[in-house]
């Protein structure tokens, strides 16, 4: 089995720099773990779940899709707009953020393909880490995920010995592609690992499902959405929400179509120009979430659109918590 | 298959003409002879585009001409805001940007030897025409064609310069209607809502389907007419507009239940919209 030293991370993410990889890895800023671009002298964080989710790096917060060079007179006329795909490894994904995978690749490819994606996705590795502790926001064990989940990874490093060691296991012929670029940081070896501490199974998704699907017009909803200021957070930091807008962006001599990050918490997210808005209020909004993750996108894609990884509710700045949301709804079916 | 989803066609404004007040049309023509062969190659009746102004944005509507006109495209939409400002500021021989076809179609081939009814009013007679057409440029394999159109005023009703077509033709019927108080001294036409006089006009059911499109309070008052006059929930279609970014399933606004307009609309029955939840739409 192959293994390494937790203390000697940095050395595989400059070994994997060395061989080409962008590395991409949690760092510890400004009293944050946020997932970055990893360069020399950075410290790898591993204990915190990093506030951004990886989905940064195959689906940018913003990236151009199409350029027009606008001429003097008026008028434009269309250039040219390079895909940048930079070879990634991110190390130290979570497994709930390697889960995501799956629910994203469904949705750029469920008819129409969508070649930005696809390119970054080909182009990435993901390193996961198995969880050694869970919070209080944790629940991947309730969406069929676990704190060594391997759905979407291409190797996991599981902690070993007490957290000294990491052993090394590869899932994909991208994970196995690693060990020659870790030139000689993944060393032959033994190790024990830990039994990852799971945290409690907290609601039954196919329930939740079969409740949204035929309560729409409840109202729990106008209750449950109250604390709600629709600030979008949740959506931001979320490994699998990819909803997003299409917006102009221009100098004098550029426009750039630009796609952006957007949220369905948002109130101009679905208003029409007529000034009709089919989701005017939060309950709506939030319904709209609930429903797309956990009954939208099971009908669609046959896979949930939650991870369980808790970034939503760390993150709320009013307590609201999707996992508490989908117990009061199993409560309500019951 | 061309992967980069949001690079869009360029189109060239061939003729542009106003319909009514802030509502105008652009005849396009496609800039590369490879885009117009892959549009139509695609194109069915009922589908929809994005039409864009760099610097502004792209804007959702319809394709508001058949797909047995091969050589163009055209589309009729109001000034509503920026990004259609934009697009009406635009003069002949200026280009815009075109995304689609894009969304589902009518089954027009399945109601073949069918009589056809189309209800609209207002600005939601373009996405109409373009059935109408494709209907009239195969005239002989439908039974009995018949138009009931309205409008708040004479002056909002579009496509004046083919009503008088339609109302010349023998092989179609066309009503028109201006709400009370919107007619001017010369107007030929009736004066009242649609669902009345759809109701006073009366069309047979019988072996025929009827698509109805126009404001909601519209369809609202035009639905129970139709169920009256024994007109099935599978047997009446609309067409949807939502509020649209990508056009392809995945920018996530569409929805109405489970239901992603733009890949599964925008055309739906009654039947399959009575299955969705009323308070999405």
């Amino acid at each position: 089995m192959k293994t390494i030293e937790t203390s000697r991370l940095t050395d595989l993410a400059q070994a994997l720099s060395a061989a080409g990889y962008r590395v991409v890895a949690p760092v510890a800023e400004g009293g944050v773990v946020r997932l970055r671009e990893w360069t020399k002298g950075l410290e790898i964080a591993l204990e915190a779940v990093p506030v951004n989710s990886m989905k940064d790096f195959l689906f940018p917060r913003s990236e151009v899709v199409a350029r027009f060079a606008l001429q003097e007179e008026g008028g434009f006329t269309p250039a040219t707009n390079e895909r940048s795909t930079p070879k990634t490894v991110v190390l130290g994904a979570r497994p709930c953020d390697a889960a995501a995978l799956p629910a994203l690749d469904a949705v750029f490819n469920w008819d129409y393909r969508d070649g930005a994606y696809n390119a970054r996705r080909e182009a990435v590795t993901i390193m996961s880490l198995a969880c050694a502790k869970a919070d209080e926001h944790c629940f991947c064990t309730s969406v069929g995920g676990a704190p060594d989940g391997i759905a979407g990874a291409d190797a996991i490093l599981r902690p070993a010995d007490g957290g000294k060691r990491l052993v090394f296991e590869p899932l994909t012929e991208k994970g196995r592609a690693l060990i020659p670029a870790a030139a000689g940081t993944l060393a032959e070896g033994t190790a024990a690992t830990q039994t990852p501490v799971a945290p409690p199974r907290r609601f039954d998704p196919e329930a939740v499902g079969r409740w949204l699907a035929a309560n729409f017009d409840s109202p729990f909803w106008k209750e449950a959405s109250l604390a709600c200021l629709g600030c979008g957070a949740c959506a931001y930091a979320c490994p699998v929400c990819h909803c997003f807008d299409l917006q102009d962006e221009s100098d004098r001599r550029e426009c750039r179509r630009l796609r952006n990050w957007d949220s369905c918490g948002f109130g101009l997210f679905t208003l029409h120009a007529s000034g009709h808005n089919p989701r005017p209020d939060q309950s709506a909004r939030w319904r709209q979430r609930v429903t797309h993750k956990f009954s939208i996108y099971p009908q669609r894609f046959k896979t949930l659109a939650c991870t369980g990884c808790g970034r939503c509710s760390r993150l709320c700045q009013a307590g609201m918590a999707i996992a508490e949301t989908c117990q009061r709804i199993e409560a309500l079916g019951r | 298959m061309n992967d980069d989803l949001y690079k869009p066609f360029l189109m060239s404004i061939e003729t542009a003409r106003d319909e009514a007040p802030d509502v105008r049309t652009f005849r396009l023509r496609f800039a590369q002879e490879g885009d117009r062969a892959q549009f139509f190659q695609r194109y069915r009746v009922g589908m929809f585009g994005l039409y864009g102004v760099p610097g502004e944005g792209e804007s959702t509507f319809c394709v508001a001409s058949p797909p047995t006109r091969t050589d163009h495209i055209e589309c009729t939409f109001r000034k509503v805001g920026r990004v259609t400002q934009a697009l009406q500021d635009l003069e002949v021989g200026q280009s815009l940007t075109f995304r689609g076809p894009y969304g589902n179609h009518f089954p027009i081939d399945s109601w073949k030897g069918r009589d056809l009814l189309f209800i609209a009013g207002g600005i939601a007679l373009p996405p109409m025409r373009s059935v109408i057409w494709n209907i009239l440029d195969r005239r002989a394999e439908f039974g009995k064609v018949a138009v009931v159109y309205g409008a708040r005023t004479t002056a909002d009703l579009v496509y004046k310069h083919e009503l008088a077509e339609w109302a010349a033709r023998p092989d179609m019927t066309l009503v028109t209607t201006v709400d009370p108080g919107g007619q001017t001294p010369d107007w030929k036409g009736k004066v009242g809502f649609v669902p009345a006089v759809l109701k006073e006009l009366a069309p047979s059911a019988k072996n025929c389907v009827a698509v109805l499109c126009g404001p909601p309070i519209m369809i609202k008052l035009t639905l129970p007419v139709l169920a009256a006059l024994g007109f099935a929930p599978k047997d009446i279609y609309t067409t949807l507009e939502n509020r649209m970014k990508c056009g392809v399933g995945k920018c996530g606004r569409c929805n109405v239940g489970s239901v992603y307009v733009c890949k599964d609309g925008p055309v739906f029955t009654l039947d399959e919209l009575s299955r969705l939840p009323a308070g999405d739409m």
